[in-house]
């Protein structure tokens, strides 16, 4: 039993038959913070119990945004699947879109066109740049910079705008689908995306400009939030957290899909492994994501934008009006789906938080027998309580605002 | 009887063009932080937003003021009109320009006048030591909410702002006594007055210049201390919105709620104007009216007047066709009531006054817009580790100079 805390609301306070107070005589405090909290990033709960603004204790609760979205994958045909996974990890739509189809795809032995391949890996780095756009968006206004917030929301916007273009969607895009793209790339989509990378780096620039070298950040983020790499690993933590701590680990590298090898980008790391490492890391990716997005425009191979597998991608429209067989094919995906080869497989993909996982196995009919997904952000919210135990309230905002969560992939 | 109709008169002239003020301030905030980051800022309510402080005035006091059940109620009610008293009443003794002689009159027979009159509201003759007294009172107002809240974000703020404004106020208090030394007296007015004049005919006499010991550290210093005074940004803590939620008042609502804003803007004038005061020579110009120092404010308003025309004859709104020129008409009214020769000793002091107090608050809509904010740790660190003993060195070597140079 902890304290008496004087709650007004009735609330039990946090059992933790383990802890004593630290000086005899003296009560502590239990925050609850969040679920409805400016800088918990949705609905994440965390328990603190404070010692005037010294953090003892903090306990995170996860659980309020659950959406089910696993199970729901065993009703709904493989197709319609692809909706589903935007919405796991709301802030980056594409990685997920990506992680699906290639597992899909490896069940299916799929081949996809170059184009296709080449495509989604320029959308899923621009998804990149949009999630850690927003990343440092709300983290720079957690920490007090207000400006910041509006610089990065202002060139999310423009990416907003190259996916509506693309798919028609700003945010739950679903524009990849097994076997390739939803629709052939837009007309004028080259200019769009080389006007964006034009002048992005210079909007890098603008944010350095005013977060890296200002005292006031660097003391709220240097030393802050500091957790070894050892329980790191032990957690389960991936990403941009493993490479600010010295890890060079990247699934893009590591075990490269859709044609990540053929192009030319550093995975930077950084040995410090604290709040203002992980800022400088994810900068710096934002950087390499801009120039994998270079590479793609310059070198965009020409194409199908879908795989030729007439039984699971459908059919041109035009050819559907006037083949008969293309509209059975047609009606066929459309009214039942496509049946998968049974068989299970695991594809892990570099998404902007870390290592995200789609395990899926087949019983070989039309519906995924059973669909995991390992969200990056379920396992970097595991070490938590290690990275700000023993801190000052303000490092707890700024430690969290680090880990880059989303409440929506770490509850499915 | 006399003083009493001309103070009453003063009293609610200061009242009215304070508050309006003190609701344009928060316009005004909002635009400049809206055009540093790349957007609009208040546009629906009026032209450019300009009614939008009524509006929020309006929504404000039709709101339902909540009294939460768990709260301590006479001190959750008395709080924020605490806190806007202390802040509202400093502003009392704050000089804004020179004397003014209001010429005799005779209505029906009996003459009245001519009155002498100073423009402030009381002249007194420790002035500087009331505004600081009145300062660590307003930290109650703050503690007081953030305790009888009973909510623990609430509690924090108020501890977090009691800490900060204790620690802040001996920096200030030593920044301010420097000048103090130069200056050899503890009334506003004095110590405005003995800035005034210029060294080789064009280098300003304010303190921050003052031989022999110029002021420009106590200037540092005393700003770095006011905004830790005011709560805010880079030292907002109390009510840090990201940790806090929004720390000492976030159970209030309605105009109590309101009363805890007008006591944060109405500190800010305080402190700007004191600074002004203090170290920026008050009603002073920048140079001497020999070099055409009377010439700037009509300038700049005809300035302003000429870029709201030019913008009004090529309108990129619809409706900036009929607002701008009319903005203009009035820019170009009283930059023609600057140059009319009879008002011109009555409104320079007040031009330059202001000029300096408007300069100084946009400093600190600037720094909200650009800063992050200090840890607790860091920021009482900050106060007594590096403040405190600069400003304590600085004042030694102020009272060294002041010494060797009498």
């Amino acid at each position: 039993m902890v304290t008496e805390t004087g709650n007004p609301t009735g609330l039990e306070p946090v059992e933790s038959p383990d802890y004593e107070a630290p000086i005899k005589g003296t009560r502590t405090m239990v925050l609850n913070m969040g679920p409805q909290h400016p800088s918990t990033h949705g609905v994440l709960r965390l328990l603190l119990e404070l010692d005037g603004e010294r953090l003892l204790k903090a306990v995170p609760d996860i659980g309020f945004l659950h959406t089910g979205i696993e199970k729901e994958f065993e009703v709904k045909t493989y197709q319609q699947c692809v909706t589903l996974t935007d919405r796991i990890d709301y802030l980056a739509p594409l990685s997920n879109n990506l992680t699906y189809c290639l597992a899909a795809e490896k069940l299916l032995g799929l081949e996809i066109p170059e184009h296709a391949q080449w495509m989604r890996v320029m959308l899923t780095e621009l998804t990149r740049l949009n999630s850690h756009l927003v990343w440092l968006a709300t983290h720079a206004i957690d920490i007090g910079a207000m400006s910041v917030f509006l610089y990065c929301f202002r060139e999310r916007e423009e990416i907003l705008r190259i996916f509506e273009m693309f798919s028609g969607q700003r945010m739950m895009t679903s524009y990849f689908r097994i076997g390739g793209l939803a629709l052939p790339a837009p007309r004028g989509w080259q200019k769009r995306v080389k006007d964006f990378i034009d002048i992005f780096p210079e909007r890098i620039d603008q944010y350095e400009n005013l977060l890296t070298n200002n005292q006031i950040w660097i003391g709220r983020t240097k030393g802050v939030g500091y957790i070894s790499l050892q329980d790191m690993l032990d957690l389960g933590v991936t990403g941009p957290m493993l490479r600010a701590a010295g890890l060079k680990i990247d699934v893009r590298k590591d075990s490269p899909y859709s044609s990540y090898e053929k192009f030319d980008f550093e995975v930077p790391i950084r040995t410090e492994n604290d709040v203002y490492a992980r800022y400088l890391l994810r900068v710096e990716e934002m950087r390499q994501s801009t120039r994998i997005v270079r590479q793609a425009l310059e070198g965009m191979p020409s194409g199908s934008h879908q795989a030729k597998a007439p039984g699971i991608v459908l059919p041109d429209r035009e050819q559907m009006k006037t083949q008969m067989e293309s509209l059975i094919y047609h009606f066929k995906i459309v009214t039942e789906g496509f049946r998968v080869p049974e068989g299970e497989v695991y594809q892990a993909v570099e998404s902007p938080r870390g290592e995200v996982g789609c395990y899926m196995v087949s019983d070989g009919t039309q519906k995924p027998y059973r669909v995991h997904w390992r969200g990056p952000s379920f396992g970097n919210l595991q070490c938590t309580s290690k990275l700000i135990e023993g801190t000052l309230i303000a490092d707890v905002i700024a430690a969290l605002g680090s880990m880059d969560f989303v409440l929506g992939d770490t509850d499915r | 009887m006399e003083f009493l109709v001309i103070t009453g008169v003063k009293l609610a002239l200061i009242l009215f063009i304070f508050m309006t003020a003190l609701a344009y301030l928060q316009w005004v905030e909002r635009k400049v932080i809206a055009h540093v980051q790349v957007r609009m800022g208040p546009s629906r309510v009026g032209p450019h937003g300009l009614l939008q402080p009524l509006a929020d005035v309006i929504k404000l006091i039709t709101k339902e003021g909540v009294l939460p059940p768990h709260v301590n109620k006479f001190y959750y009610l008395a709080a924020p009109f605490f806190a806007v008293f202390m802040a509202l009443i400093s502003i009392s003794i704050i000089p804004f320009g020179t004397d003014i002689t209001i010429p005799a009159m005779t209505i029906g027979g009996t003459t009245f006048g001519p009155y002498r009159t100073m423009m402030e509201l009381a002249d007194i003759n420790v002035g500087i030591l009331l505004v600081l007294a009145l300062s660590s009172m307003g930290v109650y107002g703050i503690a007081l909410a953030g305790w009888s809240s009973n909510n623990k974000y609430a509690l924090l703020g108020g501890l977090r702002s009691s800490a900060q404004m204790i620690s802040y106020e001996l920096p200030l208090s030593l920044a301010i006594a420097a000048p103090l030394l130069t200056a050899g007296s503890l009334s506003l007015r004095t110590i405005a007055d003995t800035q005034q004049g210029f060294y080789l005919g064009f280098i300003p006499h304010w303190a921050i210049f003052q031989f022999p010991a110029p002021q420009i550290f106590s200037f540092i210093i005393f700003m770095i201390a006011a905004f830790a005074e005011t709560n805010r940004i880079p030292f907002d803590l109390p009510e840090a919105e990201n940790e806090l939620v929004a720390g000492f008042h976030v159970e209030y609502s309605s105009m109590s709620f309101a009363a805890f804003f007008m006591a944060e803007y109405a500190n800010m004038v305080t402190v700007c104007s004191v600074a002004t005061l203090l170290f920026l020579g008050g009603w002073h110009p920048l140079f001497p009216a020999s070099l055409g120092s009377n010439f700037i404010a009509p300038l700049l308003l005809a300035g302003c007047g000429a870029v709201c025309l030019y913008h009004g004859l090529h309108p990129a709104r619809p409706f900036d066709r009929y607002t701008l020129p009319a903005f203009a008409v009035i820019f170009f009214g009283l930059a023609g009531l600057m140059a009319f020769p009879p008002t011109v000793p009555i409104l320079m002091p007040i031009f330059w006054f202001l000029a300096k107090l408007l300069f100084l608050l946009f400093l600190f809509v600037w720094i909200r817009a650009t800063l992050p904010r200090f840890r607790y740790d860091q920021l009482m660190g900050f106060a007594w580790k590096f403040l405190f003993p600069v400003a304590l060195v600085n004042l030694l070597i102020t009272g060294f100079l002041v010494a060797l140079a009498s």
